[in-house]
């Protein structure tokens, strides 16, 4: 039998149901895990006492027939959400302390499940990166070193901003681990680490109790190993929200279903504006081979074009900062969090906010303050919002004659730490293939397919129509048994 | 119109009132927490109103609807689509540090009011808008020497803000429009307009033109007014010092002032007003808000009788002179209490009534109508009495007195007391007869000419009968006696 | 479209956020190149086009009014950095 911490969801169910193992022992081999990874920085806050405490009950659950959908499984939570009684910081300075009083909904999906948790995810602070190093907590390493020469003194980026949640899942410390997606948070990460990574249509999941960063766009997201153990606890993390006034009030379908069904008649849409001029070859190389591999699947592969694909990035760092720098207003040291004195008010708010956000969370906050200041409202964020309908319309067009797209999720494969950090428009630039998604609206899921020359892994994005993730499932299913990905980071638990 | 005489001319004061009206409602605008006034500091504050991390906002429809309920009641132009912008400042009584409002897609549009003014003129006033908002919590200063206090109970509370146009024209059509609008959302049950709790607080924005001027001056906006009899206290002294400053050839510099109370005078605030980048966008935690026409017909179809038209009514029904009927009708519970007892009756004698000794006796004893010693009924069966000349009017008081008291009903009043009106001719015949022997150098002075002494004896047989003759009767028995 | 110190330093007073001197100028040199790159937008033409500002095109949902919320002083304190007698406390501040 293989490691307990090698197991996916799906294979520790059955495991737990068959009395292989108990949650109590999946747990204890995840608490020793999550120890050894512990170089990696990819927990805040480990929370082993609470994960023993759940695994018992988990079990005893169980005995009386009781078990959850995810019952007894090892989870790591990403620090923006926000727990009860645990702390929760939003990997930032200005909430070291903040303890919640308060269960995020979604978590408490993930825990009426039965869900284990073993510690607080770390990530770029207020989901404000690409790499996991805009933190005081960190920087987040990757478990991936690569095959390059010098590689094994590189340290490289897990990706971001859910890295700590994606190094922690690929290091198998932890079966799975949620994530949020506001430009592409919990898929470029997957694919830099190798695993699955999803960002779900906006609305299916509830924002309440998530540390907001951007509201139109975030939404909850995962990272598993596997597309089965995404559509699993995809479900069970989904549904309306009363008390989420964007929350969709559809109904949610057992995802686990698209599982393993057949890909043949699936129309695979190529957005001809993603394949740019001087392209990384290995990313472009990937992407082929995932056409192909739909295509062997069953799949009839169709041209589609996104032509306002190159103003998403613009239209994204406008919207997102704007709502951002609305949204962290509330963090000014008088109700909670840090508080840096001053010798008055105003100065008390300007002192905390300085000492407490990090140099990328005070670039978007005046950006955003900027973009929506008296004289440039209209020319920035009114026209952001107008070539954002823009951006939609081109994916209702091109969903029409196909029902996903495929397309890569990073233009490279995992930088250095240090890399990229002296430009931030270097940095933004990462997101190029993610944040359409966001802007639109629509689920996103992204696949490792294979490694690059470099020896690190790259995945594929599939793009689907509102609440259709089913078919999402259903694809990236396919692609997951034709891409057959079995590599492991050297650095594991 | 007031002016403002100035050194070389007239000047036109132009006066607009921002008010801000607390909702009635159980909660708060998109919160569950109480909005009720008065609990112990925080006790009434939800994660969202305290703005925590990851809270979001959902609308209360009871507030929805007491908006549109409002707008109906001023006749304006209800949205059927608006929406939730976020006005971003910082102040420690604003937990986001963004109080949601709506900024370009307000719920309710342009309206009118009109204004019971002195003598019974009326002048109609142009609502620009209304528009829903948070209220801000609370910020004491005075608790502590080096502390700010804040309590966020009043933190998410909803308001409503309606903005005139700038059309009045001085502070008595000021306090004509606060008092017109109290009473309009009083019958409404939209606010409780109770400035001195807060409840309900209006921002006077002055500015003064020479007297034929069309062009509008700068404006000054002063903060800080709670209650009618101050708002027309600061636009008095606000438009003088507009005036010196204007004559002097100076220029007014826009800015916003308090009302200092003890002074009597406005200052300008102390923190350099920067003028305030609001930054105002859609609220991304919000969609929009949409309205069913025929959920606002349905509403406008039950709307009770507004003030104004309760006015005509009672001119047009009951006879009443406009200002008894303005009088009448500032509160509903006075109209619905003046309804009871003219049922049936004399109006005008009710109106009197109700007007005169009733509303007197409740200020006296500093009570409201709902708490009135003497029911509608009740009032009307002393009003009965005297139509049916049981009783004249002046006894008729003694009775009241009598009833505030006891409690007792009117009849049962003046039968224990022997109060009814003496109509019995005999019984006045002779009470003249006793005044005319007691009185016998002014009855000669009387027949000599002195007409003036027929009060006299009027009078003097009215104390003798202990004020129950008959007057009518009296006085023509007096003649027929005195031409003897 | 470039911006001057000046402007940043009235757009940190605006976002409470105090950036020290030595920090200004690379700051409004990483400011002005953002908003440079993000003005390519002007070249979409969207005179016809509505702004999209959420993508859940439904309408706002209504809730019931009724107080179910409150009356959890604790909670609301369990975090504060300062208080005294059931109130937040902050520096003083003069009107």
């Amino acid at each position: 039998m293989s490691k307990l911490t090698d197991l996916s969801i799906t294979e520790a169910l059955a495991g737990l149901a068959a009395k292989k193992f108990s949650a109590v022992e999946l747990a204890a081999a995840h608490i020793t895990a999550v120890e050894k990874t512990r170089p990696l920085k990819a927990l805040v806050t480990e929370t082993p006492e609470i994960a023993r405490k759940q695994a018992k009950e988990s079990d005893a659950r169980r005995a009386q027939g009781s078990a959850g959908a995810l019952d007894g499984i090892p989870f790591a939570i990403k620090d923006l959400f926000c727990t009860k009684g645990v702390r929760t910081t939003a990997s930032s300075k200005i909430l070291e302390n903040f303890v919640p009083t308060y269960e995020s909904t979604v978590t408490q999906k993930l825990f009426d499940a039965g869900i284990v948790m073993l510690g607080k995810a770390c990530n770029d602070e207020f989901g404000f990166g690409t790499a996991n190093v805009n933190t005081p907590y960190g920087p987040v390493i990757s478990p991936w070193s690569g095959t390059d020469p010098g590689a094994a003194n590189r340290k490289l980026v897990p990706g971001g901003s859910s890295g700590g949640s994606a190094a922690i899942v690929a290091a198998r410390a932890a079966m799975a681990a949620t994530g949020t997606d506001t430009g592409g948070s919990s898929r470029q990460p997957a694919s830099f680490t190798g695993i699955v990574g999803m960002k779900p249509t906006y609305g299916r999941c509830s924002r309440w109790g998530i540390i907001a960063f951007a509201s139109s766009l975030d939404q909850a997201g995962l990272l598993t190993r596997s597309v089965a153990d995404m559509a699993l606890t995809l479900r069970e993390m989904s549904g309306f929200d009363p008390k989420d006034s964007t929350s969709a009030d559809k109904p949610v379908p057992d995802f686990t279903q698209a599982i393993g069904q057949s890909a043949k008649g699936l129309r695979i849409g190529i957005p001809k504006e993603y394949r740019v001029a001087g392209m990384n070859a290995d990313i472009d190389g990937t992407w082929r081979k995932g056409e192909a591999m739909l295509k062997a699947a069953g799949a009839e592969i169709v041209e589609i074009s996104l032509p306002h694909t190159k103003y998403a990035l613009p239209v994204y760092y406008i919207i997102a900062p704007a709502e951002a720098s609305s949204n962290l207003a509330r963090y000014d040291g008088v109700r909670y969090g840090l508080r840096v004195p001053g010798e008055s008010l105003s100065d008390m708010y300007a002192n905390t906010r300085a000492a407490g956000f990090t140099k990328e969370a005070r670039r978007r906050i005046l950006v955003g303050t900027y973009v929506l200041s008296a004289g440039y409202y209209d020319a920035y964020y009114l026209k952001a919002q107008k070539v954002r309908r823009l951006i939609r319309n081109d994916f209702d067009e091109a969903l029409k004659k196909c029902d996903a797209l495929l397309a890569p999720i990073a233009p490279s494969t995992a930088f250095a730490i240090g890399e990229k950090q002296d430009d931030p428009v270097q940095m933004y630039l990462e997101d190029i293939y993610t944040v359409s998604l966001n802007l639109a609206g629509l689920p996103g899921i992204a696949v490792p397919v294979g490694l690059g020359s470099d020896g690190l892994p790259i995945g594929l994005q599939l793009i689907g129509r509102a609440f259709d993730e089913s078919t999402l499932f259903r694809a990236a299913s396919a692609l997951e048994k034709e891409a057959s990905f079995t590599h492991k980071p050297p650095f594991t638990a | 119109m007031a002016t403002v005489t100035g050194r070389t001319c007239e000047w036109e004061m132009v006066i607009g009132l921002e008010v801000h009206a607390q909702i009635t409602s159980n909660a708060k605008l998109f919160s569950g927490a109480s909005a009720e006034f008065g609990a112990a500091p925080n006790a009434q504050v939800s994660l969202i109103d305290a703005a925590f991390p990851g809270m979001l906002p959902v609308i209360n429809g009871k507030c929805v609807e007491q908006a549109v309920r409002t707008g109906l009641g001023l006749k304006a132009q209800i949205n059927l689509i608006s929406v939730f912008d976020r006005k971003n400042y910082f102040y420690a009584d604003l937990p986001a540090g963004y109080q949601i409002s709506q900024y370009k897609q307000p719920i309710v549009g342009t309206g009118e009011i009109l204004l019971d003014l002195a003598d019974g003129e009326t002048r109609t006033i142009g609502i620009t808008r209304l528009h829903l908002e948070q209220d801000a919590g609370k910020s004491m200063h005075d608790q502590s020497p080096n502390e700010t206090y804040v309590d966020l109970n009043r933190a998410g509370v909803a308001l409503m803000e309606i903005v005139s146009e700038p059309d009045m024209r001085s502070g008595e059509e000021a306090g004509a429009y606060l008092k017109k609008l109290r009473a309009i959302m009083r019958y409404l049950g939209t606010c409780d307009g109770n400035m001195e709790e807060g409840s309900m607080r209006c921002d006077v924005n002055l500015s003064m033109r020479r007297m034929g001027e069309t062009t509008l001056g700068t404006r000054c906006e002063i903060k800080n007014v709670n209650s009618i009899r101050f708002v027309q206290q600061a636009i008095e002294y606000e438009s003088r010092r507009q005036v010196e400053v204007l004559e002097g050839g100076g220029k007014v510099a826009q800015e916003t002032r308090l009302w200092d109370t003890s002074k009597g005078e406005t200052r300008s605030m102390r923190s350099k007003e920067e003028a305030h980048d609001y930054r105002y966008f859609p609220d991304p935690d919000l969609l929009p808000l949409r309205l069913d026409a025929k959920w606002v017909d349905d509403i406008k179809k039950t709307l009770p009788e507004l003030p104004d038209d309760k006015k005509a009514r009672f001119i047009k029904e009951y006879g009443l002179k406009p200002y008894d009927a303005s009088v009448l009708v500032a509160e509903k519970a006075s109209a619905d209490f003046f309804e009871k007892v003219a049922k049936g009756r004399d109006g005008k004698l009710a109106a009197n009534w109700v007007t005169g000794e009733f509303f007197g006796a409740l200020n006296k004893l500093g009570l409201g109508i709902e708490n009135s010693p003497i029911s509608a009924d009740a009032l009307g069966g002393l009003v009965d009495l005297i139509s049916d000349s049981t009783i004249s009017g002046r006894i008729a008081k003694d009775v009241f007195e009598e009833m505030l008291a006891s409690s007792k009903p009117a009849a049962q009043i003046v039968e224990e007391k022997g109060l009814r009106k003496v109509t019995d001719t005999g019984a006045i015949e002779k009470a003249i007869d006793q005044i005319l022997a007691a009185n016998a150098d002014k009855v000669a002075e009387y027949k000599s000419g002195k007409d003036k002494l027929f009060g006299f004896f009027v009078g003097q047989v009215m104390k003798a009968t202990g004020g129950k003759a008959n007057p009518a009767m009296l006085n023509d028995l007096l003649k027929k006696k005195l031409a003897d | 479209m470039s911006i001057d110190a000046k402007t940043v330093a009235k757009i940190a007073h605006l976002a409470r956020i105090k950036v020290p001197e030595a920090e200004h100028q690379q700051l409004t040199g990483e400011l002005g190149k953002i908003l440079d790159w993000i003005a390519q937008l002007n070249e979409v033409d969207t005179s016809k086009v509505e702004p999209l500002a959420n993508c859940n095109d439904e309408f706002l949902r209504w809730r019931e009014d009724k107080v179910t919320d409150g009356g959890k002083v604790d909670d609301i304190l369990a975090n504060a950095p300062a208080k005294t007698a059931g109130f937040f406390t902050v520096p003083k501040v003069i009107e």
